[in-house]
């Protein structure tokens, strides 16, 4: 305990640095992913190349990304964009297919009323798509977000300071208590952002929850 | 792209290719820790698998676990056992941080598996006299292969991504060339063990593709009437982390 109570400073400036180098790819990927997700279902021969590609991208080890990307994207190795954007391939390839399976949820008939009552284009995405996949979309954000805080750890490995500074500290100076306050921060910080996930669905999507378990068996759907 | 070269240089020298420090041995270690977590992930995961896919027991459990090993940060998890075991142990620290994280995603496969199989098509078995363990090793697990190879590839895929942080507790592998480059700034170095690495990752990943579409195959022969979902690899999006 001698060394927590002498570091918790350090541990609360860590804490908001890995918060922030989070936010940015969790942001950035769901962003990126829902067009990409809407593409894939609007345009069904592009499902199966788009997917394919977003996993391929994901089977690439962190620390081999982070080393790959600097001379790529002409990017200083220690930018903390190397490891924004890094994360944020990630995320856009972990959310695209939820995306796309979020839109495929959308019952057909419910989007043949809406174009029946002259929802067109745009109005009928935000109107209509994109409420409907709602629950689908968070479930999906879910996962990106509580991964993408995991990973921000092994960007210490390159230099880019988060609670995983306290992982290869601790390593070397031979105090496991600085490592269990890293990793218990980082499952906190993961947590409390799933939770903060949890509120904006309920407040954005009230009805959600009045159809639960039919939702719930859509992201499960989703998952496998 | 002129690094690239360098890199493409460095993992030609010959050098590189000879004594304890070859490419080859470094590879080799990374694929021996991948092997021995992935045999005891699986020992551990498939039987649990199939007993929470068959009796419908216990899946909460298995949704929590998979969530909390997302959860958890692995280089935070490595570095740790390893100063509680001992450096002089850390093979078997990293062990067990790669089984904690092979487990999950092969479980989730087994039991996805087993579920997917049509209620029909077990009661037609059970009709047909079949003893509980015939139904599930002779129907749910052939007709669950596909969905149980996408939890092996899930599982080694992130075990394979977790070994490279191995040399970090001096265990070796293949993210050596990348911890070295680093600390000794030889960019040629880092970025050639960064090659390896990915060419790795997405060899294993064509090969599980391969296996998952020849099991989706036999199962679809072998299935004869059952309705089961497309042979769709739960692919990395359902487990693990990078």
């Amino acid at each position: 305990m001698t060394w927590l109570s002498g570091n918790l400073d350090l541990v609360l400036d860590l804490t908001l640095q890995h918060l922030w180098l989070s936010l940015i790819p969790i942001v950035a990927g769901f962003v990126i992913a829902v067009p990409l997700g809407q593409l894939a279902w609007r345009q069904q021969w592009l499902r199966g190349p788009m997917l394919s590609l977003v996993g391929l991208l994901y089977t690439i080890p962190s620390l081999a990304l982070f080393v790959l990307l600097p001379p790529i994207l002409g990017i200083g190795f220690l930018d903390r964009a190397n490891l924004i954007i890094a994360l944020t391939i990630y995320a856009v390839a972990l959310m695209t297919r939820f995306a796309s399976d979020a839109f495929s949820s959308v019952e057909v008939h419910v989007r043949q009323a809406a174009v029946a009552m002259g929802y067109d284009g745009w109005r009928r995405f935000w109107a209509v798509d994109l409420p409907l996949a709602g629950p689908v979309l968070l479930a999906g954000l879910r996962v990106v977000a509580v991964s993408t805080v995991s990973l921000v750890t092994v960007g210490v490995l390159v230099g880019i300071d988060s609670l995983g500074s306290l992982f290869m500290d601790g390593l070397q100076r031979n105090i496991p208590l600085e490592i269990l306050a890293g990793i218990v921060m980082t499952a906190v910080t993961a947590l409390v952002l799933d939770a903060l996930l949890v509120l904006a669905g309920r407040a954005l999507m009230p009805w959600a929850r009045a159809t639960s378990s039919r939702r719930g068996a859509g992201a499960r759907g989703a998952a496998a | 792209m002129n690094l690239f070269a360098e890199a493409l240089a460095w993992l030609a020298d010959p050098t590189k290719h000879e004594g304890a420090n070859a490419i080859s041995a470094r590879l080799g270690e990374h694929l021996f820790y991948t092997a021995i977590a992935m045999l005891i992930s699986a020992a551990i995961a498939i039987p649990i698998g199939y007993a929470i896919g068959h009796t419908g027991r216990g899946k909460q459990i298995a949704v929590a676990l998979s969530g909390a090993a997302r959860a958890l940060p692995s280089l935070g998890l490595l570095t740790i056992l390893t100063l509680l075991v001992g450096f002089a142990q850390a093979p078997v620290a990293a062990t067990i941080v790669f089984v904690v994280l092979g487990v999950p995603a092969i479980l989730a496969g087994a039991y996805a598996g087993v579920e997917a199989v049509d209620a029909s098509v077990v009661d037609a078995a059970r009709a047909m006299g079949m003893t509980e363990w015939q139904i599930l090793l002779r129907v749910e697990a052939p007709i669950g292969l596909p969905l149980l190879i996408g939890g092996l590839r899930s599982a080694t895929l992130q075990v394979v991504s977790t070994a490279v942080l191995a040399s970090y507790v001096g265990l070796g592998g293949l993210g050596i060339y990348i911890q070295r480059g680093i600390s000794l700034n030889t960019y040629e170095e880092m970025l050639g063990g960064a090659l390896i690495i990915v060419a790795l990752a997405l060899a294993l990943d064509i090969a599980f593709s391969l296996a998952t579409w020849l099991a989706g195959r036999s199962a679809s022969r072998s299935r004869h009437h059952a309705t089961v979902r497309p042979a769709v690899a739960p692919t990395a999006t359902t487990e693990g982390t990078p």
